[in-house]
């Protein structure tokens, strides 16, 4: 198991607490400069933080009160740059070699080389220095470096930043795939959502080196703990409502949103007749049908105008202004011929139903101002 | 022509620049990736031979090497021979001499070394020695030639230092440059054409050289 304290007031703000138990793939997202890179190499110990913890298992790599701070060197971690920095005069195959444990024999080295070569599917490019290699293989020589040492943790600074969207998507099949047979934690910064979500068990969101939630990709995509969550990870459906009610009996928290009642699943720790935000995912948001009303219609139905029509090849981005509540509009992804075939245009009243499961409430306080700041391409 | 000058300008040479690897890498390496207090001024000193004229340089460390100063009485206590004027003082005299035209390129090789790629190395578990060995020299090694050629070329062709510190005896500290001289004063001008062309070629040979491993270093 992994576990991180790290505290520090400056240069770089951090306040981060997570752990990550052995096989598990957390993936630490945040915008640009909430101390993503600078937690992973305080780990790997290329960066010394003013207090805190670093502990893998039994051994403690860091601990600003003990005064235990290991070398990066003999911390055993495996770390693959965003740059890869791979030893530019020596071939794919020496820069296994050279994370090898020296004591083993040269023709041993060789041999466990060779073999992460071909995990990582470069079998055949051992004599390429790192130049002659696409980004992707580059990619896969710096983790098989990374695995070499047989690291106790490992540690991903962005590694698919530097290619294109087909050799990501390969490697990402790949790392899902290897990651079967890892034993030791992995921890992965990204600042895109979809590869946290693809690649992670769980997800902890940092904004200005502080840790805001760590949960499963479902949970913290689906229930945000805090309004500073939800704009990071780019929720478009943030609104304002007072807790009209709880009624535990059946499980549900009335609210009001600007005269409209709305249900919502239990949700206890905001008190009656506070203000709080809520949220909802675009995935909870459920046009009704023209023709053959269904029997979800009953759940929280808003009759909206549509606003904002986008088509998008397969998929139409809707923006749907509720008639009770114009300057809240709702927006959601559907099917492109969904939108046709229910004469969804542009000006047209449509109803919509707010699937209660979806709705999450949360307080309406936060730090951050404007839009989201991660990537959900 | 004076045979025995050039073999002395050359064995100066060569003792020089194989005093000034160790120290010229340690503290190349040292200025490149470290950041402490004083490191200008360290810095502004070490760079202090390539402005300062050669008989002011001459002069101090004449003056430093001299019987009446601690390292001049302590080195002729040990030895029994004066430090001035001597092939001894003379090795001292060009290693400080030398110290920018080996540092500089040096120094500028190891700072071209992504800092990822060294923390690779790191993270890999590699010692400091290997990671100096396997990953840092190799990579730096045009610079370090760069430094050895400057050295052995600026050795050579010194004339104000060495002739303030070791004056001009022969097979002891007369240098080739310090040879040219003394022809011309002798109105040999054939004999110093001769030593004066060699020492030209050399230069030419050395800005050559260093200037390609300079444009290698930069494509690496």
């Amino acid at each position: 198991m992994l576990e991180i304290d790290l505290r520090q007031s400056g240069p770089i703000p951090l306040n981060a607490r997570f752990t990550c138990a052995p096989g598990e793939t957390l993936a630490l997202v945040g915008p640009s400069g909430s101390g993503k890179t600078t937690i992973l190499k305080a780990i790997a110990g290329l960066y010394r933080v003013a207090n805190g913890r670093v502990r893998v298992g039994d051994e403690c790599w860091f601990d600003s009160q003990g005064g235990v701070d290991l070398p990066a060197r003999a911390r055993k971690s495996g770390f693959v740059f965003q740059s890869y920095a791979l030893f530019p005069h020596l071939t794919a195959l020496e820069n296994i070699m050279e994370a090898l444990a020296a004591g083993v024999s040269a023709a041993a080295r060789l041999s466990k080389a060779n073999e992460l070569l071909s995990a990582v599917n470069l079998a055949g490019l051992d004599n390429r220095l790192p130049h002659a290699l696409s980004g992707g293989q580059q990619q896969r020589v710096a983790l098989a470096r990374a695995l070499a040492r047989e690291p106790d943790v490992l540690l991903l600074d962005e590694p698919f930043s530097a290619v294109d969207q087909a050799t990501r998507e390969k490697l990402y099949e790949e790392l899902a795939n290897l990651r079967r047979d890892l034993k030791m934690p992995v921890v992965l910064v990204t600042h895109s959502l979809p590869e946290a979500t693809l690649l992670a068990d769980r997800m902890c969101v940092l904004y200005h080196g502080r840790t805001l939630q760590t949960g499963t990709p479902e949970d913290v995509m689906n229930r945000p703990a805090s309004i500073d969550v939800a704009r990071l990870i780019s929720m478009k459906n943030i609104f304002t409502a007072r807790v009209a009610a709880h009624e535990p009996a059946r499980l549900v928290t009335i609210l009001d949103w600007n005269g409209l009642r709305l249900e919502a699943r239990l949700q206890q720790a905001h008190a009656a007749d506070t203000d709080v935000s809520w949220v909802i995912p675009s995935g909870s948001i459920v046009l009704h049908r023209k023709d053959r009303p269904s029997k979800g219609e009953w759940e929280n139905p808003v009759s909206c105008r549509v606003v904002r029509h986008v088509v998008m090849g397969d998929n139409t981005l809707l923006a749907l202004s509720p008639l009770h509540a114009p300057e809240q509009p709702l927006t959601l992804t559907i099917s492109t011929h969904v939108a046709q075939r229910n004469g969804v245009w542009l000006g047209v009243i449509a109803s919509v139903s707010l699937l209660a499961n979806g709705i999450h409430v949360i307080e309406s306080h936060g730090m951050l101002r404007g839009g989201s700041l991660l990537s959900d391409s | 022509m004076d045979w025995i000058a050039l073999r002395l300008s050359l064995v100066l040479a060569l003792t020089t620049s194989v005093i000034l690897l160790p120290i010229g890498v340690s503290l190349a390496r040292v200025l490149a990736y470290r950041e402490f207090r004083g490191k200008s001024a360290l810095e502004a000193t070490l760079a202090l031979p390539l402005v300062l004229p050669p008989t002011v340089l001459g002069f101090y460390l004449l003056v430093a090497m001299g019987g009446a100063s601690p390292i001049g009485s302590l080195y002729e206590n040990i030895s029994g021979h004066p430090l001035a004027f001597s092939f001894a003082g003379l090795v001292v005299a060009a290693v400080i001499f030398n110290v920018p035209f080996f540092l500089i390129p040096m120094q500028r090789s190891f700072e071209a070394i992504p800092l990822e790629v060294r923390q690779a190395a790191a993270c890999c578990g590699l010692s400091r020695w290997r990671t100096l060995w396997r990953i840092e020299l190799p990579l730096a090694w045009p610079g370090l030639l760069a430094g050895i050629i400057m050295t052995v070329a600026h050795t050579i062709g010194e004339f104000g230092v060495v002739l303030m510190v070791g004056g001009s005896i022969p097979g002891e500290t007369k240098t080739i440059a310090i040879s040219i001289y003394d022809e011309v004063q002798a109105f040999d001008m054939n004999a110093a054409a001769l030593m004066s062309a060699i020492l030209l070629i050399l230069s030419l040979a050395a800005l050559a050289i260093t200037n390609w491993l300079s444009r290698r270093s930069a494509r690496v």
